[in-house]
């Protein structure tokens, strides 16, 4: 029941087959089974179990809100949810009860889905492995699977657990494990998309400026976006269609021209051209994905669709221009955190000064500091021209080098999502969090960097057992049509569902049809 | 010693030859029912941290949300001080710490503020008897945009600070008035002035010790036509009146650093009321650098011009129109006054007085607009009685105890030649001690009714005549 898609159990709860009230006690157990995966911090028994009895009251009713109505969903701890603890997994917020909540969040709640708790994270989104936060590392559920475990030659998973990605790895291992429907994250570089390709989801960053910042705790507010993970690509585009809009809250975002609802019910992929960018056959990427990639290449030749070669040349300065934006912007957003009106402060109050310093020492991790300590020294007067500026001037031409591509003809450009399936966490430890983030996100921060939306769909287990997925890059604003033709890649791959040894027959042969 | 004569007289002709060179910085808290990025409350004296938004207390997660009725604020002012209306202007970061900016940074507009080189003319009495009106201009470099901060209360004593946050976010305009001014009693005239102006734009109310006028100085001593001084920053001028008093001493003060062989230190100095003085600040660490930053989560503001050069898709009743502001501009103080000597005849001192009190103008004219007599003379009894008595009992206009038709009305009885001159200025002390009477019933009462029935001047003098017939 809890592999269901969104679709299938929406249906079942609105035709009574099921009680919004078992599922959400189902997921709840769920949760309490996977602890050991720590993709939770907060775990909201009591409100999940109210909100189930209001969304119960009114399917029996037959008057739902909506498709979401009753269903199960997580919120990464960055997003702010009203009188509810938002960590944003740090020192610093431990103990932070906000008092309202993230504009996307309050849409999904309004809707009548039913939050079952926060999702882990890296400290304040800075990871590409959701191995950075106070509370601990994520572990991917993968690496309790039936494929995982199969061809492991360790027999404790306590030893060769592989990490979930991040910096959204609590959301994506709650989707993948089965106690949420889906689940939010936020995208800056890739930190949805990225545990969402580890974990074999469907996750997507739409275009910035189509969903609402408002409560999003900020990492860059020039690229973050929320990202929404499921797993379908029809799921996706339901939570689309009710979080997409305009928020009078958040001056970034932009009522777009034409925003469909829905997936078009007819499609042909011969209407459509596909874009191979030749820079991203980038060193490290495994021999499994890229074979994947010319799999589902070769999938969209056969059926009839135009597929070409295309080049983005300034892709190999992204990195760099996203990590000095990035530092920069991080030095800006961190410089409220002080201990005086909320978060952690420090006992030590000799001075004014100290009290910031102690405070923010105490507060923040390395990562962290590292960012601000970068980013003040990129916006001092000498060196804001020679870091600042020139990183926005090679943004801009980076943006210019996909919308070149994309006037030239093509639809959606196909790429790998991570260099590989997911490493193993005491290989992943080896190298620093600068290191990781530089090597993890070279697929996805151009994309963050050039505002476009985004979409992982997972393609098939490598040889450990493990998911491979592939990212599809659309124009602006054109997230329903990128989703499109994400949902013909989806049908033609039949990515399998994750089995884990202790499933019962019953959880898992229970295909409550529409 | 021949040689340290010379050297201390010729520093003391330098001395001499010494000009001050005044700029303003003006920060001016904008009149509007709420904060610029976010719809907490304007208030004036409310308890503590009654008034703050999730975003004036930096919750993260909030989002700045520009107020349209300070970007109004800031252009309708603009348009009356003459200035370019940049269509397109920018919003950035400036970062310091500072227990009353809680986000660690203050929302300002340092690349491309809303509107520039706009100027400013100003009168004041000089002359050797100070009653002549001298004419001044001093240009506007710019008006931008930005947060106000909290206030922080020191208490020593418990070695804490309090933070109150209520005027945090609150939307300032910042002027910045280019060096154009030599000495206290110009850019006195300029503050106020500008006063005036903000006070009839309605843009903001002006009071300097509520803090809605904030005036800081930059002060410099040179040689006309020498390059300009080392340059101090005056600040903590907390009222009309010590605008002039505090530039004038930081100029006696250089020029006396000057006198004696010294140099000027490029520093921040407060003014002193009570000593009538400045005094260095504490040192803020030396040079700051404030890593502006654009602000990411503004985009760049746009004005038009009207209606018509509003782009296709954009909602015209979203954006703000500069010929509609235009259109709306009330008559300004200048304008006024130049009115005032031309309709009413009046002298341009008069006029000055007129305009620069709160709410004379409108007395007069409803003096003027209640009576026979002329306004020439309406004039005099405005500017002598009137305001002789309120001054010397430090009373406001508002609380004069006669009223403008009280006036017409007694100027009517002098008019009609039923009281002499002489007896009417008795009469309107009178009125002042007794404002419930009316005006025939003082000069009844007072018996300084003028007769001027002929039977009845004839039986006077007849008697007059009859009881002193020694002096016939």
């Amino acid at each position: 029941m809890l592999s269901l898609s969104i679709g299938e159990v929406s249906a079942a709860l609105r035709k009574g087959r099921l009680s919004a009230t078992e599922l959400c006690r189902r997921c709840l157990n769920r949760i309490r089974k996977t602890r050991h995966l720590n993709a939770y911090i907060t775990v909201t028994e009591d409100l999940a179990m109210k909100q189930a009895q209001e969304a119960e009251l009114r399917l029996t009713r037959g008057k739902p809100l909506g498709p979401l109505d009753g269903i199960p969903f997580s919120v990464k701890d960055n997003f702010c949810t009203e009188n509810i603890e938002t960590t944003c997994a740090s020192h610093m917020l431990r103990g932070y009860f906000p008092p309202f909540s993230a504009t996307v969040v309050q849409k999904l709640l309004d809707q009548g889905a039913v939050l079952v708790g926060k999702t882990n994270l890296d400290e304040f989104a800075m990871g590409s492995g959701s191995t950075d936060s106070v509370f601990g590392p994520v572990r991917n559920p993968w690496s309790y699977s039936v494929s995982y475990r199969e061809q492991s030659r360790e027999q404790d998973p306590d030893s060769d657990w592989v990490i979930a990605g991040g910096s959204s790895g609590g959301s994506a291992a709650a989707v993948a494990s089965l106690s949420s429907f889906m689940a939010l994250g936020s995208d800056t570089g890739g930190s949805t998309r990225n545990p969402g390709s580890l974990c074999g989801l469907v996750a997507l960053k739409p275009t910035y400026g189509l969903l609402s910042r408002h409560g999003l705790i900020p990492l860059v507010n020039s690229m973050d976006v929320p990202g929404i993970m499921t797993r379908t690509v029809h799921d996706a585009a339901t939570v689309l269609d009710v979080l997409q809009g305009r928020d009078e809250k958040d001056s970034t975002t932009v009522e777009s021209a034409y925003s469909p609802s829905s997936l078009p019910e007819e499609f042909d992929v011969r209407d459509i051209c596909v874009g191979v960018p030749k820079e991203y056959h980038a060193p490290g990427m495994s021999a499994e994905t890229l074979a994947q990639w010319g799999r589902v290449v070769a999938l969209f030749e056969r059926a009839g669709a135009r597929v070409k070669e295309v080049s983005l040349p300034h892709t190999q300065h992204s990195i760099v221009c996203y990590h000095v934006l990035c530092c920069c912007e991080v030095a800006s957003n961190m410089a409220r955190f002080d201990g005086l009106q909320y978060g952690h402060r420090s006992k030590v109050d000799s001075s004014t000064e100290a009290l910031y310093a102690t405070t923010r020492h105490e507060g923040f991790n390395s990562v962290v500091r590292s960012r601000i300590l970068a980013g003040n020294y990129f916006l001092l007067k000498q060196n804001y021209d020679r870091y600042f500026v020139k990183a926005q001037q090679i943004r801009r031409l980076i943006t210019e080098d996909f919308r070149r591509v994309f006037q030239s003809g093509v639809d959606v450009l196909l790429t790998p999502t991570t260099l590989s399936d997911a490493a193993r966490y005491s290989d992943f430890i080896q190298e620093d969090n600068r290191t990781r983030s530089a090597q993890e996100d070279i697929f996805t921060q151009p994309v963050n960097v050039a505002g476009l939306p985004a979409v992982t769909v997972p393609t098939a287990l490598s040889s450990r057992g493990l998911p491979i997925s592939l990212q599809l890059i659309g124009q602006s604003f054109q997230d329903m049509k990128l989703l499109t033709v994400a949902n013909w890649m989806e049908q033609q791959l039949d990515f399998p569902i994750i089995r884990f040894h202790d499933d019962t027959d019953q959880e898992r042969e229970c295909k409550l049809g529409s | 010693t021949r040689f340290m004569t010379g050297f201390s007289s010729s520093l003391a002709s330098v001395s001499s030859q010494l000009r001050g060179v005044v700029g303003l910085e003006i920060h001016a808290q904008i009149h509007a029912t709420s904060k610029l990025f976010a719809c907490s409350r304007v208030a004036f004296c409310s308890p503590p941290n009654s008034s703050v938004a999730f975003l004036d207390a930096s919750l993260p997660g909030t989002l700045p949300v520009l107020n349209r009725r300070c970007v109004e604020a800031a252009v309708i002012t603009g348009l009356a001080l003459n200035c370019t209306i940049n269509r397109k202007s920018l919003f950035d970061r400036k970062h310091y710490f500072y227990a009353d900016m809680p986000a660690g940074y203050q929302i300002t507009q340092q690349r491309l503020p809303i509107a520039v080189n706009g100027s400013l003319i100003y009168s004041y009495f000089g002359g050797r008897k100070r009653n002549q009106v001298l004419s001044r201009c001093v240009r506007i470099k710019q008006i931008q945009l930005e947060q106000d901060s909290g206030k922080s209360l020191h208490d020593d004593q418990r070695s804490q600070t309090l933070i109150d946050l209520n005027r945090a976010g609150v939307g300032l305009m910042e002027l910045v008035m280019e060096a154009d001014m030599s000495c206290g009693d110009e850019a006195a005239a300029a503050v106020r002035e500008l006063q005036l102006i903000l006070q009839t734009l309605g843009t903001c109310q002006g009071n300097m010790s509520e803090g809605q006028l904030r005036v800081d100085a930059n002060v410099s001593v040179h040689c006309p036509g020498e390059p300009l001084g080392v340059r101090t920053e005056v600040k903590n001028i907390n009222s009309a009146r010590y605008v002039a008093r505090a530039i004038d001493y930081e100029i006696q003060r250089q020029k006396k650093v000057l006198e004696n062989g010294g140099i000027i230190v490029n520093e921040t100095r407060a003014f002193d009321s009570k000593s009538g003085t400045t005094i260095p600040m504490r040192d803020k660490e030396g040079l700051q650098d404030y890593r502006f930053m654009p602000e990411p989560n503004l985009p760049p503001l746009f004005v038009y011009e009207d209606e018509a050069s509003v782009p296709a898709g954009v909602n015209p009743t979203q954006v703000v129109m500069i010929d509609r502001l235009k259109a709306e501009l009330p008559e300004l103080p200048g304008v006024r006054r130049a009115r005032m000597v031309d309709q009413y005849k009046i002298l341009p001192e008069h006029s000055f007085t007129l305009v620069n009190e709160d709410g004379l103008t409108e007395y007069f004219e409803r003096v003027v607009r209640n009576t026979k007599a002329e306004p020439r003379k309406v004039i005099g009894w405005v500017m002598k009685e009137l305001l002789g008595n309120l001054n010397q009992q430090s009373l406001k206009l508002a609380q004069s105890p006669v009223s403008p038709e009280a006036l017409a009305d007694l100027l009517n009885v002098l008019e009609s030649g039923h009281i002499s001159s002489s007896a009417a200025k008795v009469v309107f002390q009178e009125m002042w001690k007794a404002p419930e009477k009316a005006v025939e019933q003082l000069v009844k009462e007072l018996d300084l009714g003028l007769v001027s029935d002929r039977e009845k001047l004839l039986k006077i003098c007849q008697k007059v005549v009859d009881t002193h017939p020694e002096q016939v």
